[in-house]
């Protein structure tokens, strides 16, 4: 029942904060702090009570839902999705502490907040198609409130193309999905684990739906040219709202791959890794030259994250090992690292109400508190060794190297991606230099540093940076015995 | 040696240092001035450690001990990290630990009053600790982990003073340009791994030796790797960043930028010789590379003005000829003379950060005649610069002579002419730099004051070493027997035989000259620099603009990677967001003209329906008048209408 609790744990806090008073805004934030914290617990625990050494599905709960389609209730984990069903409590929690400052409509927000967590958590965990699909749509509803009433400037512009962008997506999944259903062997199924054991798809039949399904997962990573929602919902979003966009949304679709179109779907995922190769460097690349050219702080994290999405389709891509494991891994580093990136912009603009990177300058001596955390996070982001993120890359890289798919094609494409890193460095530096250091620029000179609620809200995720970073074992471990599983069904060294 | 304590003891040697970053960088202020006494406290029994283990090894003649544990295992395939030691990491251990050591002894005095003192000590453990890590290692992985995080610190320090914009500017750039250099590192790295599935050092020297890695690979991976070098290293054409590093605090450009870091990427093709001794083609890459660099950088040194830029191109020049040695095949020749160098090139910039802590100045045509206000200074300046020049018996000396020997038994002529021709180089700017700053007269107001002991106990120390590491590691070859990487080796190591006395003569000689020409025209001023530079002006302002290469990178790198990158932005915004909301505007237009179709013809046909009915009521309705009469008479109208028809039809 522990799935099942954690998922809908969120949604029942939900359901009672309908009921609190509005004017009790302290006690509803409080109570939303105390639901998620109890979620980040739970999540925790799984953590310990999971075993890596094995690649079956745990925490298994299935019933029988809708016997006249053959709709199961059907949740588990394996270590495709554990790493996220861990992260995604720790960001909630630490987004709605970040919450409390929201001033605006304090009930509606914490409702639909709690609400965008149960969807999140239900599609980690769902392995019955039909109650996935009913959980990927679930996030949809609340981030568009999210983004439409608590965002900036653009915000409606922002939320619709969002909804509207991801809600053609899923149809076009929806009906990779059906298709997946009709053809299965009868009884039809919408039951994921069965339907990748050995289902008659031709190879046909596996291209299209692969390209259906991609399509719909393609938009939430974003993998290139479907990014162009990001910047604008990133931009718009409330800090928290964007800390969990790029901390768990866009995993989504990284997840959403793994646990389908790979599973289910073995001959098109090697069909089409030498192009999803492609679409991951191109990810690498484009992403970071565009990062560069930002002028808005919030931006320019944005793009990075198209950016660092791309080496998670590069790992994914390779069809190995360590390369899946990265994959995996760099899910949870990205999440980690954005996730804490995302927050520190945050910072900045509720003092300075600017993001503009030419608009600051010498913020290191007036802030070192928060100079120092940013420029840390930074550093994670573009890499550095015993930080979170050069773990995570250094396997995606690792596992193109070595992919056994097409060795030279994969190298040398490899090493253009190589390439990516240079750039990543290169506009993380320039905006360090621009905004900490230099003579601090005198409009800033009573800017007060981080404070105790922003610390809270950030600490753990840099402490998991270094953690992660010394010991990627606890995180890049998990997911092992199902990789090689996979891999093993997919017929691949 | 006891083996079991040599493990506790290599994982005490860099986490002394940790701790000591640690509390400097969380309790700086509490600490206040007692950072330093931390950090030194910290590398004093670091350094006790490497000594103690690299005369066990010496006695003991033990080869390599070697600790694993597991990093990350996936399955079948796992990644280990590990530390080991062997002569190769002893040596390093020893010379790592002493300059770091003197260095921060010397920055008590450097770095006093700074704001943010503790920062400074912070940085420099943190350094250390990343050094130590790097030589330490057992494997690719900790290596090149070790490798960026000093490529890190060297960042922060080198932008340490980051409110200057020029030296947040050469923080950014001595950053970039080795990343991109550790590309090809990184790049390396992977093949490697593809091809042996293992970063362990031993087993990869395993698998290499026996044959079953191709030539043609193993080039690419020398290669790629060298990469790596070249950019920690400042080789040509990656060298740009070094004497822009000069903007850091002066003892930081004698830890990093002289005696440590950059030779990082000597002590990278040395560990990885076991590649190298079975690429020749990666081989002659190195040897080449280093012989560029070693005379381009020398050349650019003959003009440069500023005292610690003259040192900068110096490194430089000297870490192409360690580059140089291992190219042709002189393995122990290029590590000997970068033990030797790190000692009195750590000297120098030590001695540098003296004259301008003691003037305030720091362009030599503006000093003059300081020799007699620091005594202590000038003279162990000089025997520096005795040994950088190879003047017997300086340290320089043995390791330079054995690295011409090396070359020249090579067989590699052009190699061993280039080098002895830099030897000349190198022993005129030296003494150019020398005779400036010391002899003569003042040439602009100073008030020079000899430096505290802080400052000159260890210039005395490192003028010590400079004068006796040579002699003793010669003698019954310790420094070869210590450092040797097993007999495979050997058989490539050709270059290294008996020193023929032609080498020997021949170094010796030019070095005199350079000297004799420098104490002409900067100490008896009989020929005049500027006549020479006025005659030669196309090549002196060559020099001095540095051969414009920097210039040459912005015009073809910096600037069209700034251009791509907002030419991208615009395509990502007008192109795909473009297609994006126009495929919104198509949709919502396609529904407007739905919506017009809709009310035009569809509505428009229902409407004109209703219309039609309604227009032909409005006139008919005229015949409704309700006069009974009027009834009648259309009746009666009407019947004779139809009558008419019938008769009609």
């Amino acid at each position: 029942m522990i799935l099942t609790l954690i998922t809908f744990l969120p949604l029942l806090g939900a359901l009672i904060i309908l009921c609190l008073p509005k004017e009790k805004e302290n006690l509803i934030r409080w109570f939303s702090a105390f639901i998620t914290f109890v979620t980040m617990v739970l999540g925790f625990w799984v953590f310990f009570a999971f075993n890596r050494n094995t690649a079956e599905i745990q925490f298994v709960e299935k019933c029988t839902w809708i016997p006249a389609f053959n709709i199961k209730y059907f949740m588990g984990l394996d270590g495709l999705s554990v790493a996220m069903l861990v992260l995604t409590p720790l960001l909630s929690f630490l987004a709605t502490v970040y919450s409390f400052n929201i001033k605006l409509r304090v009930k509606e927000y914490f409702f639909f907040f709690l609400l965008l967590e149960t969807g999140m958590l239900g599609v980690f965990v769902a392995l019955d198609f039909f109650l996935f699909y009913i959980f990927w749509e679930i996030t949809l509803v609340p981030m568009y409130f999210l983004i439409g009433i608590w965002g900036g400037a653009r915000k409606e512009y922002a939320a619709i193309k969002f909804f509207l962008y991801t809600l053609f997506g899923s149809v076009i999944m929806l009906l990779g999905i059906l298709a997946l259903y009709l053809n299965s062997t009868p009884p039809h199924t919408f039951d994921i684990i069965e339907l990748s054991k050995g289902q008659p798809f031709t190879h046909t039949f596996q291209y299209i739906v692969y390209a259906a399904l991609f399509i719909g997962f393609a938009i939430k990573v974003p993998v290139w040219p479907f990014h162009t929602w990001l910047p604008d919902a990133h931009v718009e979003a409330p800090t928290a709202v964007s800390v969990i966009l790029a901390g768990v949304l866009l995993k989504m679709g990284t997840y959403g791959m793994l646990r389908i179109s790979y599973t289910i779907l073995p001959e098109a995922t090697k069909y089409f890794a030498i192009p999803l190769l492609i679409l991951a460097v191109i990810n690498i690349v484009y992403g970071a030259f565009v990062a560069m050219a930002q002028t808005d702080l919030k931006k320019m994290i944005a793009y990075s994250s198209v950016n660092h999405m791309g080496y998670c389709l590069l790992g994914m891509a390779a069809l190995t090992p360590i390369g899946l494991n990265g994959a995996i891994f760099q899910m949870v580093t990205h999440g980690v690292v954005t996730g804490a990136l995302f927050f520190l912009v945050g910072v900045i603009y509720d003092r300075a109400h600017t993001r503009e990177i030419a608009g600051f300058g010498g913020l290191m001596t007036k802030l070192p508190r928060y100079s120092g955390i940013m420029i840390v996070a930074c550093l994670a982001s573009l890499g550095l060794p015993g930080l979170a993120g050069f773990a995570s890359e250094f396997m995606c890289f690792l596992g193109a190297f070595t992919s056994t798919i097409n060795p030279q094609v994969f190298k040398i494409v490899t090493g253009i991606a190589v390439a990516g890193i240079v750039i990543t460095a290169g506009y993380f530096l320039i905006m360090i230099q621009k905004v900490f250091l230099g003579p601090l620029n005198e409009k800033w000179k009573d800017l007060p540093d981080i404070n105790a609620r922003e610390l809270v809200a950030i600490v753990p995720l840099v402490a998991l940076m270094l953690l992660l970073g010394v010991l990627p074992y606890i995180a890049a471990g998990l997911s092992t015995e199902s990789v090689t599983a996979l891999l093993a069904s997919l017929g691949v060294k | 040696m006891v083996k079991d304590i040599v493990l506790p003891l290599l994982i005490l040697i860099p986490l002394l240092p940790l701790l000591a970053f640690i509390v400097n960088i969380f309790f700086g202020k509490k600490v206040g001035a007692n950072a330093a006494y931390i950090s030194i406290c910290a590398i004093s029994i670091s350094f006790l450690i490497s000594i103690y283990l690299f005369f066990g090894l010496i006695i003991s003649g033990e080869q390599t001990m070697e600790f694993k544990f597991d990093w990350l295992n996936f399955g079948s395939l796992g990644i280990q990290l590990g530390l080991m030691l062997d002569g190769l990491t002893a040596v390093m251990l020893v010379v790592v630990t002493t300059v770091s050591l003197l260095v921060k002894i010397y920055s008590v005095g450097y770095m006093h009053g700074d704001p943010r003192y503790s920062r400074y000590y912070a940085y420099l453990s943190m350094f250390t600790v990343a050094m130590l890590g790097l030589i330490l290692a057992n494997n690719f992985l900790l290596l090149f982990i070790s490798w960026e995080l000093v490529g890190l610190m060297s960042y922060l320090l080198i932008g340490f003073w980051y409110e200057k914009k020029s030296a947040s500017d050469a923080g950014k750039k001595a950053f970039i340009t080795t990343k991109v250099g550790d590309l090809g590192f990184f790049a390396g790295l992977m093949l490697l791994f593809s091809v042996g599935m293992t970063f362990n050092f031993k087993d990869l020297a395993l698998l290499v030796s026996s044959g079953s890695i191709p030539e043609n690979t193993l080039n690419w991976i020398g290669i790629l790797i060298f990469c790596g070098a070249v950019g920690k290293s400042a080789q040509f054409p990656l060298h740009v960043w070094l004497p822009d590093a000069m903007e850091g605090p002066t003892p930081v450009s004698a830890l990093i930028h002289a005696a440590t870091m950059v030779a990082a990427g000597v002590y990278l093709v040395a560990r990885t010789f076991f590649i190298y001794a079975h690429a020749p083609m990666a081989m002659e890459v190195v040897a080449y590379t280093g012989t560029f660099t070693a005379i381009f950088a020398a050349s650019m040194a003959l003009v440069a003005t500023d005292i610690k830029r003259v040192l900068a191109f110096s490194t430089v020049s000297q870490l192409g000829y360690m580059i140089m040695a291992l190219g042709v095949g002189g393995y122990t020749a290029g590590m000997f003379h970068l033990t030797t160098h790190a000692f009195f090139k750590a000297l120098l910039f030590l001695g540098a950060g003296s004259v301008i802590h003691g003037s305030g100045k720091q362009d030599i045509r503006e000093m003059g005649g300081l020799g007699k206000k620091m005594k202590i200074t000038m003279f162990t300046f000089l025997i520096a610069c005795l040994a950088i020049a190879g003047i017997p018996p300086f340290s320089g000396f043995y390791s330079k002579e054995e690295v011409l020997s090396a070359a020249f038994n090579s067989g590699h002529m052009l190699i061993y002419w280039t080098g002895t021709i830099t030897a000349f180089m190198t022993a005129f700017y030296m003494f150019r730099l020398f005779f400036m700053t010391f002899t003569g007269t003042t040439r602009s107001e100073i008030h020079a004051h000899e430096s505290p002991g802080t400052m000159t106990i260890p210039l005395m120390t490192l003028a010590f070493l400079s004068i006796v590491c040579g002699y003793l590691f010669v003698s019954g070859q310790t420094f070869e027997k210590l450092v040797h990487f097993g007999a495979e080796i050997t058989a490539r190591e050709g270059g290294e035989g008996t020193g023929s006395h032609f080498v020997m003569i021949m170094s010796l000689t030019v070095a005199i000259l350079g000297i004799a020409l420098a104490f002409f025209m900067y100490y008896l001023k009989k020929i005049s620099p500027e006549y020479i530079a006025e005659k030669l002006s196309p090549v002196y302002r060559l020099l001095l603009n540095k051969y414009y290469v920097d210039e040459i990178y912005e015009a073809a790198f910096v600037k069209p990677v700034k251009n791509i990158s907002g030419k991208l932005f615009k395509f990502d915004q007008k192109v795909i967001d473009g297609a994006v909301n126009g495929s919104g505007f198509m949709t919502l237009l396609m529904s407007k003209l739905q919506n017009l179709f809709d009310k035009v013809i569809v509505d428009g046909a229902v409407n004109g329906t209703g219309w039609l009915a309604n227009k032909g009521g409005e006139v008919l309705k005229h015949l409704q008048t309700g006069l009974i009469q009027d009834y009648i008479l259309m009746a009666a109208a009407g019947l004779v209408l139809v009558v008419l028809l019938k008769i009609i039809f």
